[in-house]
């Protein structure tokens, strides 16, 4: 399907469709990392996927969905003890993430917003986009493994 | 003296008003412009104003409340009064040094060490 999932690692991948407003926008979150927590992900990494979480969640509605109640937006998941990937789909013209400015430069410290997609990726372990720009695929690794 | 806002709750002593975050994850999107405009109005009511937001009850933040708080340390620098931050969990103080925004905010380990630097 694309290259942060893999079905014989990951499991099928389970579906919800959220409404474009920032309520139904933290549905995913308690039923992502209840399924996180039970697979023994480290505090920490619970604490960032739920910020990388919510971040991508709120750039579908206010970016991608401009917040038009008529558009949805699809969350795919799949949890196991190795990692989690997450999908996150809206229904806007999509975005070039490197046209983002890199907030921690000196001329865009101290701008009121544009952190997300930092934050997106400092506690991701790995990000990518779809073609359109659309659909943020963010994947986690479980550092807290049993060696 | 102390009295409850909606989501602050504020005590003053000692010339420095600080403020503590009534609800643990009030710091998501949906409360976000709430708490600006409470703190706004407590802002822009101070000339010279020492504020300390401790954030000992806050278990969770969105990158929006790093622009509020931007927002917020301009408008009382702009008042000729300060603004610091204490009692920031590890993982919370993590989000702000991944910003960068450590180096603009005055950030203190605990309250007691905020108000001894006003």
């Amino acid at each position: 399907m694309h290259e942060l999932y893999d079905e014989k690692l990951d499991g099928p991948l389970r579906e919800l469709e959220v409404k474009t407003d920032l309520v139904d926008a933290k549905t995913p979150e308690s039923v992502i990392l209840a399924d996180v927590e039970r697979c023994g992900f480290s505090e920490d990494a619970v604490f960032g996927i739920k910020l990388a979480l919510e971040e991508a969640m709120t750039n579908a509605v206010r970016h991608g969905n401009r917040y038009d109640v008529h558009k949805k937006i699809k969350v795919r998941y799949a949890v196991t003890p190795k990692r989690v990937v997450i999908m996150i789909a809206d229904e806007g013209p999509g975005f070039l993430p490197e046209h983002v400015p890199d907030c921690t430069q000196p001329e865009f410290l101290e701008r009121p917003n544009g952190r997300g997609l930092m934050l997106i990726r400092a506690y991701m372990t790995h990000v990518s986009y779809n073609d359109a720009g659309n659909e943020v695929r963010m994947m986690k690794e479980n550092d807290n493994l049993p060696t | 003296m102390s009295q409850t806002a909606s989501r602050l709750k504020l005590t003053r002593s000692d010339g420095v008003c600080q403020v503590e975050f009534a609800d643990r994850k009030i710091l998501d999107e949906l409360c976000i412009a709430e708490l600006q405009d409470e703190l706004v109005r407590l802002v822009d009511g101070e000339a010279g104003v020492r504020l300390l937001l401790n954030f000992s009850n806050v278990d969770h933040l969105s990158s929006a409340a790093l622009g509020m708080l931007l927002t917020i340390n301009r408008r009382v620098q702009s008042g000729q009064g300060k603004l610091k931050l204490s009692d920031i969990k590890p993982q919370i103080l993590e989000v702000f040094k991944i910003t960068r925004l450590n180096k603009i905010l005055d950030i203190h380990p605990d309250a007691a060490t905020a108000r001894a630097t006003f």
